[in-house]
Protein backbone atom coordinates (compact mmCIF):
# COMPACT_ATOMS: atom_id res chain seq x y z
CA UNK A 1 0.00 0.00 0.00
CA UNK A 2 1.46 3.52 -0.74
CA UNK A 3 -0.95 6.51 -0.16
CA UNK A 4 -1.73 9.52 2.28
CA UNK A 5 -5.28 9.41 4.01
CA UNK A 6 -6.93 11.28 6.80
CA UNK A 7 -9.19 9.62 9.76
CA UNK A 8 -11.61 10.22 12.09
CA UNK A 9 -10.84 7.42 14.37
CA UNK A 10 -7.98 6.42 15.66
CA UNK A 11 -4.49 5.16 13.47
CA UNK A 12 -3.97 1.43 13.60
CA UNK A 13 -0.46 1.25 13.83
CA UNK A 14 -0.10 -2.08 13.70
CA UNK A 15 -2.32 -2.78 10.45
CA UNK A 16 -0.10 0.25 8.64
CA UNK A 17 2.98 -1.26 9.52
CA UNK A 18 2.32 -4.27 7.82
CA UNK A 19 1.19 -2.59 4.90
CA UNK A 20 4.68 -1.76 4.61
CA UNK A 21 6.09 -4.96 3.53
CA UNK A 22 7.42 -6.13 0.19
CA UNK A 23 10.10 -8.80 -0.30
CA UNK A 24 12.55 -5.89 -2.16
CA UNK A 25 12.73 -4.39 1.25
CA UNK A 26 15.23 -4.21 4.07
CA UNK A 27 14.69 -1.21 5.82
CA UNK A 28 11.52 0.42 7.22
CA UNK A 29 11.24 3.66 9.05
CA UNK A 30 8.12 5.15 10.87
CA UNK A 31 7.36 8.72 12.14
CA UNK A 32 4.47 8.62 15.06
CA UNK A 33 3.39 12.11 16.13
CA UNK A 34 1.70 11.94 19.10
CA UNK A 35 -0.31 14.68 21.01
CA UNK A 36 2.01 16.04 23.86
CA UNK A 37 0.30 17.63 26.91
CA UNK A 38 2.25 21.04 26.32
CA UNK A 39 3.34 23.33 23.92
CA UNK A 40 5.20 26.67 24.01
CA UNK A 41 5.23 27.10 27.91
CA UNK A 42 1.54 25.86 28.47
CA UNK A 43 0.30 22.92 29.39
CA UNK A 44 -2.40 21.22 27.12
CA UNK A 45 -5.22 18.68 27.57
CA UNK A 46 -6.39 18.03 24.73
CA UNK A 47 -6.05 19.15 20.71
CA UNK A 48 -8.44 19.16 18.00
CA UNK A 49 -7.63 18.61 13.85
CA UNK A 50 -9.60 20.21 10.97
CA UNK A 51 -8.92 19.51 7.66
CA UNK A 52 -10.27 20.64 4.22
CA UNK A 53 -10.83 17.11 3.39
CA UNK A 54 -10.60 17.69 -0.65
CA UNK A 55 -7.31 19.51 -0.78
CA UNK A 56 -5.64 17.98 1.95
CA UNK A 57 -6.18 14.54 0.15
CA UNK A 58 -4.78 16.11 -3.22
CA UNK A 59 -1.95 17.61 -1.51
CA UNK A 60 -1.18 14.46 0.64
CA UNK A 61 -0.96 12.25 -2.85
CA UNK A 62 1.18 14.83 -4.47
CA UNK A 63 3.89 14.54 -1.61
CA UNK A 64 3.56 10.87 -1.91
CA UNK A 65 4.16 10.72 -5.77
CA UNK A 66 7.71 13.21 -4.77
CA UNK A 67 8.56 10.89 -2.46
CA UNK A 68 8.36 8.18 -4.70
CA UNK A 69 10.17 9.95 -7.85
CA UNK A 70 12.95 11.57 -5.44
CA UNK A 71 13.67 8.54 -3.26
CA UNK A 72 14.61 4.68 -3.91
CA UNK A 73 11.17 3.99 -2.05
CA UNK A 74 9.08 0.50 -2.01
CA UNK A 75 5.93 1.34 0.41
CA UNK A 76 4.94 5.11 1.30
CA UNK A 77 2.20 5.67 3.77
CA UNK A 78 1.01 8.74 5.59
CA UNK A 79 -2.43 8.91 7.87
CA UNK A 80 -3.46 12.09 9.77
CA UNK A 81 -5.94 12.46 12.04
CA UNK A 82 -8.74 14.45 12.29
CA UNK A 83 -11.37 15.22 15.45
CA UNK A 84 -10.37 15.36 18.70
CA UNK A 85 -7.56 13.86 20.73
CA UNK A 86 -6.54 12.94 23.90
CA UNK A 87 -2.60 13.69 25.33
CA UNK A 88 -0.75 10.29 23.71
CA UNK A 89 -2.68 9.41 21.12
CA UNK A 90 -1.65 9.02 18.12
CA UNK A 91 -2.00 12.39 15.57
CA UNK A 92 0.21 11.32 12.36
CA UNK A 93 1.39 8.31 11.34
CA UNK A 94 4.40 8.06 8.13
CA UNK A 95 5.71 4.80 7.09
CA UNK A 96 8.38 4.09 4.30
CA UNK A 97 9.93 0.85 3.32
CA UNK A 98 12.88 0.90 0.82
CA UNK A 99 15.65 -1.39 -0.26
CA UNK A 100 18.25 0.25 2.06
CA UNK A 101 17.80 2.30 5.17
CA UNK A 102 19.24 5.91 3.76
CA UNK A 103 16.51 6.36 1.35
CA UNK A 104 13.80 5.42 3.89
CA UNK A 105 14.83 7.75 6.55
CA UNK A 106 15.01 10.70 4.09
CA UNK A 107 11.93 9.71 2.61
CA UNK A 108 9.87 9.70 5.82
CA UNK A 109 11.41 12.76 6.86
CA UNK A 110 10.79 14.83 3.71
CA UNK A 111 6.91 13.16 4.31
CA UNK A 112 6.37 14.71 7.94
CA UNK A 113 7.96 18.04 6.92
CA UNK A 114 6.06 18.83 3.35
CA UNK A 115 2.58 17.75 5.49
CA UNK A 116 3.18 20.21 8.52
CA UNK A 117 3.88 22.52 5.77
CA UNK A 118 1.47 22.00 2.97
CA UNK A 119 -1.41 19.97 3.47
CA UNK A 120 -4.49 22.01 4.83
CA UNK A 121 -4.86 20.76 8.18
CA UNK A 122 -4.79 22.99 11.28
CA UNK A 123 -4.77 21.93 15.15
CA UNK A 124 -6.15 23.84 18.25
CA UNK A 125 -4.50 23.53 21.18
CA UNK A 126 -7.01 23.35 24.71
CA UNK A 127 -4.91 24.25 27.06
CA UNK A 128 -5.72 23.16 30.95
CA UNK A 129 -6.33 26.72 32.06
CA UNK A 130 -9.69 26.85 29.47
CA UNK A 131 -8.37 28.83 27.01
CA UNK A 132 -7.66 27.34 23.29
CA UNK A 133 -5.96 28.36 20.57
CA UNK A 134 -5.43 27.70 16.34
CA UNK A 135 -1.47 27.29 15.92
CA UNK A 136 0.52 28.67 12.95
CA UNK A 137 2.84 26.60 11.37
CA UNK A 138 5.71 28.23 13.79
CA UNK A 139 3.22 27.01 16.82
CA UNK A 140 2.66 30.58 18.02
CA UNK A 141 -1.08 30.94 17.56
CA UNK A 142 -3.09 32.78 15.76
CA UNK A 143 -5.27 34.07 17.73
CA UNK A 144 -4.85 34.32 21.59
CA UNK A 145 -7.50 33.29 24.28
CA UNK A 146 -10.45 32.12 22.05
CA UNK A 147 -12.85 29.76 23.95
CA UNK B 1 -23.75 35.12 -8.51
CA UNK B 2 -23.83 32.89 -5.89
CA UNK B 3 -21.24 31.71 -3.89
CA UNK B 4 -20.13 28.92 -1.51
CA UNK B 5 -17.67 30.04 1.18
CA UNK B 6 -15.92 27.34 3.56
CA UNK B 7 -13.95 28.09 6.79
CA UNK B 8 -11.46 26.60 8.95
CA UNK B 9 -9.89 26.97 12.14
CA UNK B 10 -9.98 30.74 13.67
CA UNK B 11 -12.13 31.76 10.72
CA UNK B 12 -14.84 29.20 11.63
CA UNK B 13 -14.43 30.07 15.17
CA UNK B 14 -15.10 34.09 14.49
CA UNK B 15 -17.60 33.43 12.08
CA UNK B 16 -19.33 31.09 14.00
CA UNK B 17 -20.10 28.50 11.12
CA UNK B 18 -18.27 26.29 8.82
CA UNK B 19 -19.51 28.29 5.66
CA UNK B 20 -22.36 30.10 3.95
CA UNK B 21 -23.89 30.90 0.73
CA UNK B 22 -23.64 34.41 -0.43
CA UNK B 23 -24.98 36.32 -3.45
CA UNK B 24 -21.85 38.72 -4.60
CA UNK B 25 -20.35 41.27 -7.39
CA UNK B 26 -17.41 40.35 -6.27
CA UNK B 27 -14.62 40.09 -9.03
CA UNK B 28 -12.29 38.23 -7.27
CA UNK B 29 -11.60 35.96 -4.38
CA UNK B 30 -9.91 39.39 -2.97
CA UNK B 31 -12.86 40.98 -2.66
CA UNK B 32 -15.26 38.06 -1.46
CA UNK B 33 -12.53 37.80 1.30
CA UNK B 34 -12.56 41.53 2.11
CA UNK B 35 -16.45 41.39 2.30
CA UNK B 36 -16.43 38.29 4.82
CA UNK B 37 -13.92 40.10 7.11
CA UNK B 38 -16.38 43.06 7.33
CA UNK B 39 -19.37 40.85 8.34
CA UNK B 40 -17.19 38.36 10.23
CA UNK B 41 -14.24 40.50 11.93
CA UNK B 42 -11.80 38.21 10.61
CA UNK B 43 -8.56 38.71 12.36
CA UNK B 44 -6.23 37.16 9.81
CA UNK B 45 -5.24 39.37 6.82
CA UNK B 46 -5.10 38.43 3.09
CA UNK B 47 -2.15 38.25 2.83
CA UNK B 48 -1.65 35.51 5.66
CA UNK B 49 -3.90 33.06 3.86
CA UNK B 50 -4.18 31.05 0.49
CA UNK B 51 -7.24 30.45 -1.70
CA UNK B 52 -8.56 27.46 -2.75
CA UNK B 53 -11.24 27.29 -5.71
CA UNK B 54 -13.34 24.85 -6.17
CA UNK B 55 -10.80 22.09 -4.44
CA UNK B 56 -7.94 23.42 -5.63
CA UNK B 57 -5.16 26.31 -4.29
CA UNK B 58 -5.86 29.08 -6.64
CA UNK B 59 -4.56 33.03 -7.78
CA UNK B 60 -6.49 35.67 -5.69
CA UNK B 61 -7.26 37.47 -8.40
CA UNK B 62 -8.83 33.97 -10.65
CA UNK B 63 -12.58 35.42 -12.16
CA UNK B 64 -14.54 34.14 -9.91
CA UNK B 65 -17.91 32.16 -12.08
CA UNK B 66 -21.33 30.94 -10.29
CA UNK B 67 -21.56 28.34 -8.21
CA UNK B 68 -17.87 28.63 -7.47
CA UNK B 69 -17.05 27.12 -3.64
CA UNK B 70 -14.02 29.46 -1.90
CA UNK B 71 -12.19 28.33 0.58
CA UNK B 72 -9.99 31.02 3.02
CA UNK B 73 -6.84 28.88 4.06
CA UNK B 74 -5.29 30.40 7.05
CA UNK B 75 -1.68 29.20 7.37
CA UNK B 76 -1.44 24.97 8.26
CA UNK B 77 -0.40 23.44 11.70
CA UNK B 78 -0.87 19.62 10.79
CA UNK B 79 1.66 17.52 12.46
Amino acid sequence: MTGFSLSTVAIDAAQLESSLSSAASGACVIFCGWVRDHNQGRSVRQLDYQAFAPLANAEGAGIITEVCERFAVERVVCVHRTGELAIGELAVWVGVSAAHREAAFDACRYVIEEVKRRVPIWKNEHYTDGESGWLHPDSTPVSAGAK
Amino acid sequence: MKLRLLYFASLRDQAGRDGEEIETTAATATDVYRQARDRHGFALAEDRLRVAINGQFADWKQALADGDEIVFLPPVSGG
